[in-house]
């Protein structure tokens, strides 16, 4: 059962072959028993995650006709980052400004997966506020590479990506502001996927950098992150910059045959600072493409070296506005002894924030400044208008774009903290979709040195996650990389 | 005493707090006078995840304010975030406007008495041209209450998200009477295309002042002091000139103005530093991520002008065209709308070749009784006499039944509610005036049997002896005859 599809899964809850309850309690248990290895988790509750699973079991038993009952994700348990708000549900963001509060109200993906029926396991592990590609900036500790616990599972998701690697729960939510979702993913040998900016609302996802965060599922395949965003997309009025479309259904396309599929791959995706491993599982993904009809074209993103200057100037300015928030006043961390309020407030921030939040509020800070906005946050806007007209020029010779996901297997704790550039360029690769607002996915497809795994990255054209699910689907039909899972953890 | 001639320099900056029934960015009621933070939801008080949603009707608003000062509205706008910390800014930011305001341009014409700097003038009024730099729609911030809490600070962010739009005029001022005269015509424009309620106790008109003075012929302005938050227009003027008086004395005394934010101690009738530049914020401006840019189509803008009332210039023209009054006259009815529908409502009871007896009536008596009774012509307050009294009152003014004395008797009856119109206090009073040239001659007969001597000086070309005359022509029918007739008929018998 804990290798199931989320298919499989929903045929065995209709068939009452398995009971919602029945299912909740076996990855609480599977929590209970892993997560003080791997600190994937924040918080977990079995009294609510139970009473959500006995609701879904009588809605089940009362009628089929019910919406939610009907669906196909009703009953499943899911664990959701903790980003998202979660009524009644501790929501820390990984730091410890908010390490005591606990949501008044649900997040949009929250409602909409407990519209579906789904039920809350938990939340998520992460790195602080999301800032992170390691997990080890969350105040709440690191969380393990179920695949190597001496080695990051990625960030800022890498709870979601630790916790669906070790099966202690079958889906989650993630977010990925420069590579959050795809990057864990990679690191855990699991199927992510950041859906273009603006088809999943941002109502109830504590932000991080405005305009790159997107909300996104990580699960063990394309077909099960189908069935997520079919859930969790949609047009919302709470958030200005979710984009009024048609409803659509993700896994329409799945079964598409790829013959004619044109993958474009960029040169600058494959050159210096990939590793020879990562290279190697990358190339040979390719190859399977090819057999499957794809053909593969050589494309350029001349830009892209500027996207992690230019990231690193956009997330930090809107992040250092962005948590101006936690102040110490209505709710959150307030440091217990201060002067005035001035002393309150750099005590309080002081003292709530982790070094990597307080890294980026002062760069944020710095570029925004009176003589440095043209400078710094005009100039990244510019060249984020730059790395957009990339795409769009690529996307012209091809309906894909393929490459790895990062330019190197999951990395030891503490290898990249003493230069937090080393860290940044982990998100070479993926932190250009976030700057045009293009949708981008990971899914596993082999695996490099120490046996660790490597993800092959999935870029599409805006709103054509349809296609990249269907490609990453085609490839997982033909391939197993994505339903191995770590050793010892069973 | 230097011999210097200061020029005073004012630009004003308003905050209109707009009529919508919602927050700008926010469901929440905007009602005045909830208890503490029962109008702050988890938009307003910033919890983790919440997201801004712009209230359309605060657009509307702008865009009303855009077309009656013939501004140019954007058709592309942008809100940014102004940061800085303070507990009743819940976010640490606010949004609000900065490069790319939603109004540009435009202005009001204003009526500036003369007087206060040259003697004599009497009330001849000026009109000038105020132009305005911009407006700009923004969200309110909540409000500290340092009092009753025993040392520590009391928020409440009902305020917290009303939607504001913030008028910037250029500084084209050059005395306090202008700022107090553009302040008045702006707060009455805004009410009457029903943006604001323009009540100032509530908080919902508000300006700073920018205050400096140059000697008189000097190109550049000087250094400004910001007075900030003047929430009546009496304490305005003394504000500014307070303010301007103590420039001068600086600068007199050989000390230069620093650029400073100051405030008006109502008490003691002083402004006071409150920060200076130094203290001056960074406040890291940039496009807000969170919203799209305000698009306003020409289409929207043009629905919104269907929906305009008659605006005070166009009124004012219409005024002078078609009822034949001087500007002074058109100007000062349509000062206010409440003002301008009393006279056209007693325009047309009236009838409009009356127009300028009823504008003189309006403008006279039923302002001046208003004034004398401490009430106003606006929005709320009922006037005691109907306009179409005070047409009755005119029809028969203008049929000869009443003179002008009489007249004004009538109306102060009316007034208080004494008879039900202007026939039936007529009729009670016995106030009719004697129009029969029969009578009237009669009675002239036997005053100028009475008065030889003054009919001799009159013959002998004092004018003053024939003003004898008609006074006791009049004195003897009581004030009952028609004054012109009275004249017209003693001159025909004295020069027949």
């Amino acid at each position: 059962m804990i290798n199931a599809s989320l298919k499989e899964l929903s045929a065995a809850l209709a068939q009452r072959k398995i009971s919602a309850v029945e299912l909740a309690t076996l990855f609480l248990n599977r929590i209970e028993r892993m997560n003080p290895t791997l600190n994937a988790f924040i918080t977990t509750d079995r009294d609510k995650t139970l009473a959500q699973a006995r609701c879904a079991d009588e809605m089940r038993k009362v009628g089929a006709d019910d919406a939610a009952a009907a669906s196909s994700l009703h009953g499943i348990p899911l664990a959701h980052k903790d980003i998202f708000c979660t009524q009644g549900w501790r929501t820390t963001c990984g730091s410890k400004m908010l390490a005591n509060f606990i949501s008044p109200y649900d997040a949009h993906v929250v409602e909409r997966f407990a519209a579906a029926g789904m039920v809350t396991l938990g939340k998520l592990n992460m790195d602080e506020f999301a800032m992170g590609s390691s997990n080890e900036t969350s105040f709440f500790g690191a969380v393990k590479n179920p695949w190597d616990v001496s080695r990051v599972p990625g960030g800022s998701s890498g709870g979601s990506a630790a916790a669906i690697a070790a099966r202690l729960a079958p889906a989650a939510t993630g977010t990925d502001t420069g590579g959050s979702i795809r990057q864990p993913a990679a690191l855990c040998g699991l199927t992510g996927l950041k859906p273009t900016y603006g088809v999943v609302s941002r109502y109830g996802m504590i932000a991080f950098a405005s305009s790159l965060d997107q909300a996104g599922p990580m699960a063990k395949s394309a077909e099960d992150c189908a069935l997520l965003l079919t859930a969790m997309a949609g047009f919302d009025t709470r958030d200005s910059t979710s984009l009024e479309r048609p409803a659509e259904d993700y896994s329409r396309d799945l079964n598409q045959p790829l013959t004619g599929l044109k993958i474009g791959l960029p040169k600058e995706f494959f050159g210096a600072g990939m590793d020879n491993d990562v290279r190697a599982v990358v190339e040979a993904a390719l190859d399977e493409y090819r057999k499957l009809g794809a053909t593969t074209v050589a494309v350029s993103l001349p830009n892209s070296e500027l996207s992690v200057p230019a990231y690193y100037v956009i997330a930090p300015a809107e992040a250092s506005s962005n948590l101006s928030r936690f102040d110490g006043v209505r709710y959150g961390y307030r440091a217990p002894d201060y002067g005035d309020l001035a002393d309150m407030y750099s005590k309080t921030r002081a003292q709530g924030f982790g070094a990597e939040v307080k890294r980026r509020i002062l760069i944020g800070t710095y570029v925004l400044s009176h003589g440095y906005y043209d400078a710094y946050y005009l100039q990244a806007q510019k060249i984020r208008r730059l790395i957009a007209a990339d795409f769009t020029e690529a996307f012209k010779q091809c309906d894909v774009i393929m490459g790895p996901t990062s330019p190197s297997v999951a990395f030891a704790f503490g290898a990249k903290n003493a230069d937090p550039v080393q860290m940044y360029l982990s998100d070479i690769y993926t932190i250009s979709t976030n700057l045009a607002g293009l949708p981008g996915m990971s899914l596993p497809c082999g695996f490099g040195n120490n046996n660790m795994p490597v993800g092959l990255q999935i870029i599409g054209r805006w709103f054509d996650e349809t296609k990249m699910l269907n490609a990453a689907h085609q490839y997982q039909q033909v391939t197993d990389w994505h339903s191995r899972m770590p050793e010892g953890l069973a | 005493m230097s011999a210097t001639k200061w020029e005073v320099v004012i630009g004003l900056e308003t905050h209109t707090q707009l009529k919508t029934q919602s927050k700008i960015f926010s469901g929440s009621s905007v009602a005045f006078g909830a208890p503490p933070n029962a109008q702050a939801n988890a938009v307003d008080i910033a919890l983790p995840g919440m997201l801004p949603v712009l209230n359309r009707e605060a657009v509307v608003c702008a865009i009303k304010l855009g077309l009656a000062v013939g501004g140019k509205i954007a058709p592309r706008s942008i809100f940014a975030r102004k940061n800085y910390f303070y507990p009743d800014l819940p976010k640490g930011y606010q949004i609000s406007q900065f490069e790319t305001p939603v109004v540009s341009g435009g202005g009001l014409s204003i009526k500036v008495s003369e007087g206060t700097h040259r003697a004599g003038a009497g009330n001849t009024a000026i009109e000038k041209f105020i132009n305005l730099t911009r407006a700009h729609l923004e969200e309110d911030a909540g409000k500290s209450l340092h009092e009753d809490f025993h040392g520590k600070t009391g928020i409440d962010l009902n305020r917290a998200g009303i939607p504001l739009l913030e008028i910037v005029s250029e500084p084209d001022m050059r005395s306090s009477n202008e700022a107090v005269a553009y302040a008045k015509a702006l707060h009455a424009l805004v009410q009457w295309i029903g943006i604001c309620d323009g009540n100032m106790q509530e908080g919902s008109f508000r300006c700073d002042a920018n205050v400096s003075v140059r000697p008189l012929g000097q190109k550049e302005f000087g250094t400004r002091r910001e007075i900030k938050n003047l929430n009546s227009f009496r304490f305005m003027q003394q504000a500014i000139d307070f303010e301007v008086q103590w420039q001068i004395n600086e600068i007199e005394e050989g000390r230069a103005i620093q650029q400073a934010t100051v405030l008006f101690n109502s008490d003691t009738g002083e402004t006071r530093a409150m920060r200076s530049k130094e203290d001056a914020h960074d406040y890291r401006y940039f496009p807000d991520p969170d919203l799209l840019p305000l698009e306003i189509t020409p289409a929207w803008i043009a629905k919104v002008k269907a929906s305009l009332p008659e605006l005070p210039g166009a009124m004012k023209a219409r005024f002078e065209s078609d009822y034949g009054l001087s500007a002074y006259d058109a100007a000062t009815l349509s000062a206010s709308r409440e003002m301008a529908d009393y006279f056209e409502e007693t325009l047309t009871a009236a009838g409009r070749e009356n127009a300028k007896l009823c504008a003189n009536w309006v403008m006279g008596e039923v302002a001046g009784r208003l004034n004398k009774d401490g009430m106003e012509m606006t929005a709320g307050h009922t006037v005691p006499l109907a306009p179409t009294l005070l047409a009755g009152i005119i029809r028969r003014i203008t049929d000869n039944t009443l003179s002008n004395k009489m007249a004004r008797e009538v109306f102060d009856a009316l007034w208080v509610g004494e008879g039900k119109d202007a026939d039936a206090v007529i009729a009670a009073r016995g106030l009719t005036q004697v129009t029969d040239s029969g009578a009237i001659e009669s009675v002239i007969d036997q005053v100028l049997a009475a008065n030889a001597k003054s009919v001799e000086e009159f013959r002998a070309g004092k004018d003053k002896a024939f003003n004898a005359l008609v006074g006791q022509v009049m004195k003897a029918t009581k004030g009952k005859a028609d004054p012109q007739q009275v004249n017209d008929l003693l001159r025909k018998k004295l020069e027949a």
